[in-house]
């Protein structure tokens, strides 16, 4: 067994580390782990602590010592909490299909040089990045285009983001042209090539955009603020006005009768709020620097 | 269907007739409609929701009335724009955002740096990956729950102030009090964002020439001395370049995240230009005067960038475009 505190092979030129010097590198990423993840340990004991453990430890459990899924239970089993779960699913779900067919769709488009339109439509998508229409114009559009407390206006107003766009059109733009000119002597028109071609090579950045889209759209909350109505809150609104705002979850809004205690709920909203995202996390890191690099360095 | 012919593009600069122009031009859309077509609903997209949005700032120069809309409303000249100029609280909101970002520069600017330098100089390639793996995480949470996590160890009924309750030290006010809240913004953005701030100056440090570290070590270069005359010069086009977006963005500070927090430590030591906007239009329905602040900020925001570029490109640096 190789010892893990062993030197990995460096350079000869290169001083050796001393004692100090590693473990104070050490220690101080220590800290930076523990304050990163110490919040989330935090929630998720909480969350899984029974009401005698709660109200003998204070109302905070790192590490439960029996733990219990009461708490789940109560959010589940209909009220407030799972509808704003059926809510974010659903937005998250439509909303991600949308915008992945929208923006394979623009990018496609675009994604010849010198075709017919594409500098205009291009020219328009950096135009994003340099200006921005406010606040009050955009909610001035929503509430002309009739979209005001509709599920649709928590969709189609963030439905494409150039930023995405442009990543995959860069994508498209480098599949060697060998390869198009050989479908087409094949007699593939422009759609076979995408579907056959394009698509099939462009899976690990269609993936990556998918799941930005999809983060982007659970964790949306401002838009559902101010267009639509409580009924209509997803997750992180209902997660604002139970925990943040009032602090103190009311059994009675939850249409249940009291117990476990509120602590335990609350922290099990928050954590159903952060199990999605930790749950495609791994996959989004796999790609995730690739995406951001390639935006930042060709965008 | 395209025949090959028509699907491969003539040569650049070929000179060519009137008549054989328009033919081209005439077999340019029947080769590229398929594409423009594909490409129109995206466009009419950022039509719909950028630019006639962007078109609808003409609110700023109108007394807008909701029911008239901003086709039929009267035009104010520049009204909007005085009375926005005699408010305080737009000033005092001016004020917020300068100090905000101005702290959160200083503060948090070099935050990801410092830990970019730490993860590269860690040569051990898989401790790294899962360092790396848990400092990401956070960028991906919501600023809801951001807050959420950091009221539920800092909160008055938080984690630490149980600690310190049980043990008799007294209550530490964090989440509540207006004087360190741009303190407390500026940790809640080094919490979500330090890590994920890494990855482009993880990225330039790969890209420096070790050759150039083992030249400065011959030459009897020490690790710090290294640090600063290859490794920071090596690195500047990325940290120009991040410091010119960053200017460009120095006028939004954290809209929403403020927005989540205004209630616990009032207007008077939160309140910042994108919520001033939000809080006169949409909540007090001052459409024309809210309107007005938010495009004076677009403004000299976008104004921002393009100086902090240009002294960039007179500096000999690439900047974020060229020319």
């Amino acid at each position: 067994m190789r010892n893990p505190f062993a030197l990995p092979p460096m350079p000869p030129w290169m001083e050796r580390p001393t004692l100090l010097g590693r473990a104070t590198k050490g220690i101080a990423l220590t800290i930076i782990c523990v304050l990163v993840l110490y919040p989330f340990v935090l929630a998720v004991g909480t969350s899984l602590a029974g009401a005698d453990e709660l109200r003998e430890r204070g109302g905070w459990v790192l590490i439960p010592e029996a733990p219990t899924l009461d708490a789940y239970q109560v959010l589940l089993s209909g009220g407030v909490v799972t509808k704003a779960a059926i809510v974010s699913i659903g937005v998250t779900v439509i909303g991600t299909t949308l915008s992945m067919l929208a923006t394979i769709m623009i990018a496609y488009g675009t994604s010849r040089p010198g075709s017919f339109g594409s500098r205009w439509i291009v020219l328009m998508m950096l135009g994003t990045f340099l200006f921005a229409p406010g606040i009050i114009p955009s909610f001035l559009m929503v509430k002309q285009l009739g979209l005001l407390d509709t599920y649709a206006a928590l969709v189609l107003p963030v439905m494409l983001n150039a930023f995405n766009v442009i990543v995959v059109r860069q994508f498209f733009m480098n599949v060697p042209n060998e390869l198009l000119d050989a479908a087409r002597m094949d007699g593939a028109t422009d759609m076979t090539i995408l579907r056959r071609v394009i698509l099939p090579l462009s899976k690990a950045v269609l993936a990556v955009v998918g799941l930005f889209y999809a983060v982007s759209y659970w964790n949306a909350f401002f838009n559902a603020m101010i267009y639509v109505q409580p009924d209509k809150y997803p997750l992180q609104m209902v997660l604002r006005s139970y925990i943040i705002e009032a602090g103190e979850m009311n059994a009675g809004d939850l249409g249940i009768a009291s117990l476990p205690p509120g602590q335990a709920i609350k922290m099990a909203v928050l954590v159903c709020a952060v199990t999605p995202i930790v749950c495609v996390y791994p996959f989004l890191q796999k790609y995730f620097v690739k995406g951001v690099l390639t935006g930042a360095i060709k965008g | 269907m395209t025949t090959v012919e028509s699907a491969v593009r003539p040569p650049q600069g070929q000179r060519r007739t009137e008549g054989e122009a328009s033919g081209k031009r005439a077999g340019r859309w029947r080769r590229d409609k398929t594409l423009f077509f594909l490409a129109l609903p995206g466009a009419l997209w950022f039509v719909l929701f950028f630019y006639i949005p962007l078109l609808g700032n003409v609110v700023a120069f109108q007394e807008y009335s909701p029911f008239l809309g901003f086709t039929g409303s009267p035009f104010a000249g520049l009204d909007n724009f005085t009375a926005m100029l005699s408010d305080d609280a737009f000033w005092k909101a001016v004020g917020n955002t300068v100090e905000i970002t101005l702290l959160q520069l200083v503060l948090f600017f070099p935050a990801p740096l410092g830990l970019a330098l730490l993860l590269h100089s860690m040569l051990g390639n898989r401790l790294k990956r899962i360092v790396q793996t848990v400092v990401y995480l956070p960028h991906f949470m919501s600023w809801v729950i951001v807050v959420a996590m950091f009221q539920q160890v800092l909160g008055g009924a938080g984690a630490v102030n149980m600690f310190l309750r049980q043990n008799d030290i007294g209550v530490l006010s964090i989440m509540n009090n207006p004087d360190t809240f741009s303190l407390l913004m500026t940790s809640q953005v080094i919490w979500k964002d330090c890590g994920w701030g890494t990855i482009m100056f993880l990225a330039a440090l790969v890209a420096v020439d070790q050759n150039l570290y083992e030249a400065a070590a011959v030459d009897g270069g020490g690790r710090w001395r290294r640090l600063w005359h290859v490794t920071l010069p090596g690195i500047r086009p990325v940290l120009i370049m991040l410091f010119i977006l960053r200017l460009g963005d120095i006028l939004s500070v954290g809209f929403e995240q403020i927005l989540l927090q205004r209630k616990f430590v009032g207007a008077n030591a939160s309140e910042v230009i994108d919520t001033y906007v939000f809080q006169n239009g949409l909540m007090n329905g001052e459409f024309g005067m809210s309107t007005a602040a938010g495009l004076m900020k677009g403004i000299v925001a976008a104004a921002m960038m393009i100086a902090a570029n240009k002294l960039a490109h007179r500096f000999g640096e690439q900047g974020v475009y060229s020319r």
